[in-house]
């Protein structure tokens, strides 16, 4: 797979599954630690998952693709969030999200080809005074339009090369 | 600190608090809600804290930092007390002065002062601001007093002597005759009476019960849950502690949504404390009752709001609902008897028992009891979070609270109750806003978004939007919503283009109606709701669309134009330089013109103009 760069690191995510006690009914929360340690869900730690708890690493998958906080793909250095929540929507979250699309070369749940970055929706982040919000690796970049698109992804890019 | 394991050890410990904290006379309150966090509210914290430092006034000026205080328009938003000094947009460069001006040589400074935009006053305190005055904030107003980190703020205000009254001076059966008697409806959509729900729940088979509190706020544009939950996190514990109690359930959970990191680690914090101190845990206070909360975090699916979909997450299943023929107050939780209940319906609580129900039902209106935490959001001055008594006039929320329309514009429509409710017209900006009216208007409560509209929204866009968003959430478990919402998305889609047929608008309204009689959850059977509100109020704009292929607003692409107004254009090559597809041509100090037919219409040059040249029909 593109970008597959880890090596599987087992004792970690038996560690893990072990904060949760082995407990099936914690399957979202160990996904969640293993996709904020990975930025993604390795299949070979799914299937450690299925044999640590006990279940058919089907039921894992079909807990994997329902929530939309799980990733089967390697994710880019950068991850840009465009809020289309319906306050950034009507202050033309979607004309900024093209303009995005348009200058990264991507589609929603895509990443660029030099793995720089990926590009994801969510529905609200709750700092709607900022309309329309981007947010980059968990910092806020409020009140975008298309002009100003360029220079916040610019911002990233060179980041990257330093 | 030792388990506290009485209510007079309570008392005893409040008030040492109390007097430890009379001494810090002078405290300055920062906002570190997500709004102003956004906006930079970290630095400003941080400078405070290093100015006092070093001018060694440690001892006589305290640093609060705070959760949320509602006006986040203006954020990062500072009150110094006693004196209440409002200061909004704070920076860090402004600290130094405020400390040396205002802290130590008790100056007002003039250009951080709110000014009232009707009147064109300054205004120096908090409360006389009128964003604020105008509110009724019994459940958000201690988010600007206390530190949600800080257990011991909460105790001192006050904190857990509702639940330290029920475990020791009444009976389970009393506490549900007390919600039952305050009127208090759910604030997370339905409005269902939190006293029978509890009494249900009481009363159903079994000994192991469970208490949850739906945290997993998933309307676009409500955020009050993740403010409370931030900025108070144990008035929720307390809540659903006095809740426990009364059902008889010793364990609980907080579904909370992953996508707030700040309120999980609150209410993680705050989890921790309250075992700490014995308000949580084994023998709270002495009394020999027990309850736990484990906290759980949603993976992103709006429809884990919904109560069976969310207890399917809850066992650590894909988040599908099911059909309620048995109540959840029956067969919830693996299959337990279950009450879940909404963040701000918990929050409720602690109130309710420590003032009583009377008092508490004398605010709101007839049906509708108490306050509701509405976000103003959209197009709207003064964006933020409003807490007003249930009956208030859609009117005074926008204007004289919300401070009305930026930028001169008309206002258009409110948006309520997220992807379930509807849009509310001009025409009835004088409506009472609580639960029946909102339901009489073809719209809801929900969790209490408000997303204001100007003439510059598209109504067809609008119920698209939705329906998009309904269209990627939906669980896909029954065919009516699954497919339904689909067809309606692609009828909607044909209007927008210019495709629309004579006859969508009916067929829209036939499908709305197969899909909210046939729909297994309150996700499908609301749904039309957007769209039907829409057309009731707007068909015009429809018809404008569908007839004669225009989007009034100019919003929908493939029906607008871009040109330049020649007489606005100074020539100055902005909208030239920014174009993707070189369709703007002209010389420089010459009005330039926009080939329509090389346009993709992504209007870059309308957001780069500051002359407002560039015409969008």
């Amino acid at each position: 797979m593109q970008g597959e760069t880890i090596s599987r690191d087992f004792p970690a995510i038996d560690a893990i599954i072990k904060k949760y006690g082995e407990r099936k009914e914690f399957l979202i929360c160990i996904l969640q630690d293993i996709q904020a340690r990975y930025g993604y869900l390795p299949r070979e730690d799914l299937e450690r998952v299925a044999e640590k708890l006990g279940i058919p690493l089907i039921q894992i998958y079909s807990v994997a693709t329902f929530f939309k906080a799980f990733s089967l793909r390697p994710k880019g250095g950068h991850t840009i969030q465009v809020c289309l929540g319906t306050a950034c929507h009507v202050r033309g979250a979607e004309r900024v999200l093209s303009k995005i699309k348009r200058d990264l070369d991507i589609d929603v749940d895509e990443t660029t080809k030099d793995m720089n970055f990926t590009l994801k929706t969510v529905n609200c982040l709750g700092a709607c005074a900022l309309g329309p919000i981007v947010e980059i690796d968990g910092k806020y970049h409020g009140n975008m339009n298309t002009t100003k698109v360029e220079s916040v992804l610019k911002k990233y890019s060179t980041k990257m090369k330093e | 600190m030792e388990k506290i394991e009485s209510p007079l050890e309570l008392e005893k410990l409040r008030k040492s608090i109390q007097s430890k904290k009379k001494k810090e006379k002078t405290f300055i309150s920062i906002c570190a809600g997500t709004g102003c966090r956004a906006s930079g509210s970290e630095s400003v914290i941080n400078a405070f804290k290093e100015e006092i430092k070093f001018l060694g006034l440690q001892n006589k000026v305290g640093v609060k930092v705070t959760g949320c205080h509602g006006f986040c328009e203006k954020g990062p938003i500072i009150v110094i007390h006693p004196k209440e000094i409002f200061y909004h947009n704070v920076e860090k460069e402004d600290v130094m002065e405020i400390v040396s001006e205002t802290i130590i040589g008790g100056k007002i400074i003039d250009r951080l002062l709110y000014v009232d935009p009707t009147t064109g006053k300054k205004i120096t305190k908090e409360s006389d601001v009128p964003f604020y005055n105008k509110q009724k904030r019994i459940i958000l107003g201690n988010n600007g007093k206390i530190d949600p980190t800080d257990i011991e703020d909460y105790i001192a205000l006050g904190g857990y002597s509702a639940l330290s009254k029920v475990l020791f001076k009444i009976k389970p059966e009393q506490i549900i005759e007390e919600v039952k008697k305050s009127g208090l409806r759910g604030r997370g959509g339905g409005g269902f009476p939190t006293g029978r729900k509890w009494e249900s729940c009481r009363n159903a088979k079994g000994k192991l019960k469970y208490v949850i509190c739906n945290a997993d706020e998933g309307d676009p544009g409500a955020y009050m849950d993740r403010s409370l939950l931030e900025g108070n996190p144990h008035s929720v514990l307390e809540g659903m502690i006095i809740g426990a109690y009364a059902i008889g359930s010793k364990n609980g959970y907080v579904y909370v949504r992953n996508e707030y990191p700040l309120a999980v680690k609150h209410l993680e914090i705050a989890v921790n404390q309250a075992e700490e101190y014995g308000f949580l845990g084994k023998n709270i206070l002495g009394s020999g009752f027990n309850f736990s909360i484990l906290i759980s975090r949603g993976g992103g699916a709006f429809v884990c709001g919904e109560s069976t979909a969310l207890m399917a997450s809850l066992e650590g299943k894909p988040g599908e609902p099911r059909a309620k023929y048995v109540h959840t107050v029956e067969k919830g939780l693996w299959n337990k008897p279950t009450t879940l209940n909404n963040v701000e319906t918990w929050a409720n609580i602690p109130i309710i028992i420590h003032k009583g129900a009377s008092w508490y039902s004398k605010i709101g209106t007839e049906k509708s009891k108490g306050t509701k935490i509405f976000s103003l959001v959209g197009k709207i001055n003064n964006t933020g979070l409003v807490e007003t008594p249930m009956g208030m006039k859609l009117r005074e929320i926008i204007y004289d609270i919300g401070g009305g329309i930026p930028n001169k514009k008309k206002f258009k429509a409110v948006q309520t109750g997220g992807p379930s409710g509807g849009c509310i017209p001009e025409e009835l900006i004088d409506l009472p806003i609580d639960f029946e009216k909102l339901t009489e208007a073809g719209s809801m409560m929900g969790s209490g978004g408000m997303i204001v509209m100007d003439e510059e929204t598209c109504m067809v866009d609008v119920a698209k939007y939705f329906l998009k968003f309904l269209m990627e959430e939906s669980c896909g478990k029954c065919v009516p919503c699954r497919e339904g919402i689909l067809q309606m998305g692609e009828i909607l889609e044909n209007i927008t283009k210019g495709n629309g047929q004579p006859g969508d608008i009916e067929l829209l309204e036939e499908i709305s109606t197969v899909i909210k009689d046939t729909s297994l959850c309150a996700l499908g059977g609301t749904a039309p709701n957007p769209v039907l509100s829409t057309i009731r109020y707007f068909r015009n704009e429809y018809d404008s669309h569908i007839k004669d292929k225009k989007c009034p607003a100019g919003v929908c692409q493939a029906l607008i134009q871009y040109s330049i107004i020649p007489k606005k254009c100074i020539g100055c090559g902005a909208c030239l330089k920014q174009c993707p597809q070189n369709a703007i041509t002209g010389e420089k100090k010459q009005p330039h013109i926009i080939n329509p037919e090389k346009c993709i219409k992504c209007g870059a040059c309308y957001d780069v103009c500051k002359f407002d040249a560039i015409k969008r029909v």
